[in-house]
């Protein structure tokens, strides 16, 4: 009897280890609907996803490329330089979809570089995304001469506009969502981004090609940022060169609170839209009750901390199985 | 009977240094031959340059009597040139059936064009081989990580016999487990040789290796300096071999 109530005590533990995040957005959840009438009302709803859609959406990327070992720190730049391009390019042909397609291109073509420059050269990729953060973000301020491209109203419909009540930039996000889950879960590419992640000589040594997979996550993950770019100029109504800063930040920040582990192998895309719902509607509640904008980023910090030590934890504990 | 595998005059530089230096052995079917040496000696190297993960700078390796092209992982595995490392064997975060189909996943069509995995088909098949070399494993679903340092030896060996492995090549298999779990392994072992399996073992445990080898090659800053047979030698001379206190021919 004893041992029965051990091994459920020890399920229980490992449970919270490995989806302690759901905990968190369960609790997140009943404080907010406590603290605020509002919260819980479909309006509000709404607003949260549609307000972390487009963080989501670089997040799932991100999630890929720290599965399996690496780091991207140049998407907020490339948000700003492919939705700058994007917007032009419908600006120039006055259609929609052209500017849609030129985003997600420019997106990938960064995201193309970067995996080429990490695996040609043997760079960490921390520093060669880095140095793509600044140049993006140059490039997108050199293209526009540091203005807004304004006048884009025709553009606005990815940002702004609603299929059966809910908002596009929502759609976009579930729709992806489904994708990058079928993807990592059910397909060699998912299977080879946790494979390079666990153990690079074993994959290596199976016959996998590294460097391909690598350049093919990084491209893959541009063509999100370049999507969220998209939608980003599209839901502020102008390309914006200034735009995303610290999106890579918030990004990452989606990916570790929904159980992705930075030193790779480990993580979920799923985890990474719970952490995204988490960040949202902490967000969301402060702003409801009034916390003052600088509270508010002091605790972001806080749960930040809180999501890399249950990280650490969830691996001692599984270390300790053995 | 002439030799499985082969290396002639093989030769790998790092930068000034020459960490293989014209090395030749062989190896035939169902024999195990050792390869010894200190650390640093080229046993490592060597072994990587038949398994596709260097490519050598100079000399050549034979495959069943012609010249083998190996440049990468996939061309040796491709001939069935199986190696299983010391600690690189095996994704520790993914589970036991994932690690056996590693680089080479059975896909089916999802409506006719999307290849998906197929796990049921590698749950099912991986059962099917570790019952075959008797290996217990508790959970196929379960990740590596959980199982011992035997098990998963056990299912990195198990990997190579699936993938109809001819040549198996064996770097430190018992090096970090227990007593009861190295006699598994070196059971396995004998019991591949009888397939007919040519098996390359690097070891540094003198006692596995005058439990399996029939011939003991030693290597010594990147030459051979030894081929014995193991019947005809004993643990001192190879030590003295290996440390450099006396050249044989």
């Amino acid at each position: 009897m004893s041992d029965i109530n051990k091994k459920i005590g020890f399920s229980l533990k490992m449970a919270f280890a490995n989806y302690g995040y759901l905990f968190i957005l369960g609790f997140l959840i009943i404080i907010s609907t406590i603290l605020s009438p509002v919260f819980l009302t479909s309006g509000n709803i709404m607003n949260i996803l549609r307000q972390m859609s487009i963080t989501v959406i670089i997040a799932y990327g991100v999630t890929m490329i720290i599965i399996s070992g690496m780091i991207d720190l140049s998407s907020g730049s490339v948000v700003a330089l492919s939705g700058v391009i994007g917007t032009s390019a419908f600006v120039m042909t006055g259609s929609p979809w052209v500017g849609l397609i030129v985003g997600i291109l420019v997106g990938a073509g960064t995201g193309l570089f970067n995996g080429t420059v990490i695996t040609v050269f043997n760079l960490p990729p921390f520093i060669v995304t880095l140095a793509m953060m600044t140049v993006a973000r140059g490039l997108a301020l050199l293209y526009t001469g540091g203005y807004p491209i304004i006048d884009i109203d025709a553009f606005t419909t990815f940002g702004k506009g609603f299929f059966l009540g809910i908002p596009i930039p929502v759609i976009i996000m579930l729709l992806v969502f489904v994708g990058v889950v079928i993807l990592t879960k059910r397909t060699r590419f998912g299977r080879y981004i946790f494979a390079i992640g666990g153990n690079e000589e074993a994959a290596i040594a199976s016959g996998i090609n590294v460097k391909r997979m690598k350049i093919m996550v990084f491209t893959l993950n541009g063509a999100l940022v370049g999507l969220a770019g998209v939608i980003l100029m599209s839901r502020i109504n102008s390309g914006q060169p200034a735009a995303g800063l610290m999106y890579e930040l918030d990004a990452i920040t989606m990916a570790v609170i929904g159980g992705t582990s930075l030193s790779g192998g480990i993580g979920s895309i799923t985890g990474t839209l719970v952490g995204g719902l988490i960040v949202g509607i902490l967000k969301n509640i402060l702003n409801l009750t009034n916390v003052s904008p600088y509270w508010q980023q002091i605790l972001k910090g806080l749960i930040i901390l809180i999501a890399v030590i249950m990280d650490v934890y969830t691996k001692s504990m599984q270390s300790s199985k053995k | 009977m002439s030799y499985l595998i082969e290396t002639k005059n093989i030769t790998k530089r790092f930068g000034g240094l020459v960490a293989v230096d014209k090395m030749s052995f062989g190896v035939k079917e169902g024999e195990v031959v050792a390869v010894l040496g200190d650390n640093g000696a080229g046993k490592s190297t060597l072994i990587k340059m038949i398994s596709g993960v260097y490519t050598a700078d100079g000399g050549s390796v034979f495959y069943n009597g012609s010249e083998a092209i190996i440049h990468t992982p996939m061309d040796a595995l491709a001939m069935g040139i199986e190696t299983i490392y010391q600690d690189l064997a095996l994704a520790e975060n993914l589970n036991v059936y994932s690690n056996i189909f590693l680089g080479r996943e059975k896909t089916k069509k999802k409506f006719g064009i999307f290849p998906v995995l197929d796990h049921e088909f590698m749950y099912d098949e991986s059962t099917k081989i570790l019952n075959k070399l008797d290996v217990k494993i508790p959970s196929l679903k379960n990740n590596v990580r959980t199982l011992s340092g035997g098990q998963r030896q056990a299912v990195a060996i198990s990997r190579s016999i699936y993938w109809n492995a001819k040549v198996l090549i064996m770097d430190e298999p018992t090096a970090a487990l227990g007593v009861a779990q190295q006699k598994q392994v070196l059971d396995l072992v004998n019991s591949l040789k009888d397939h007919g399996i040519a098996i390359i073992l690097i070891s540094h445990q003198m006692r596995d290796v005058f439990a399996v080898a029939d011939r003991i090659i030693v290597m010594r800053r990147g030459m051979k300096v030894g081929d014995l047979i193991k019947k005809e030698t004993s643990t001192e001379e190879v030590v003295n071999l290996i440390v450099g206190s006396e050249m044989v021919s």
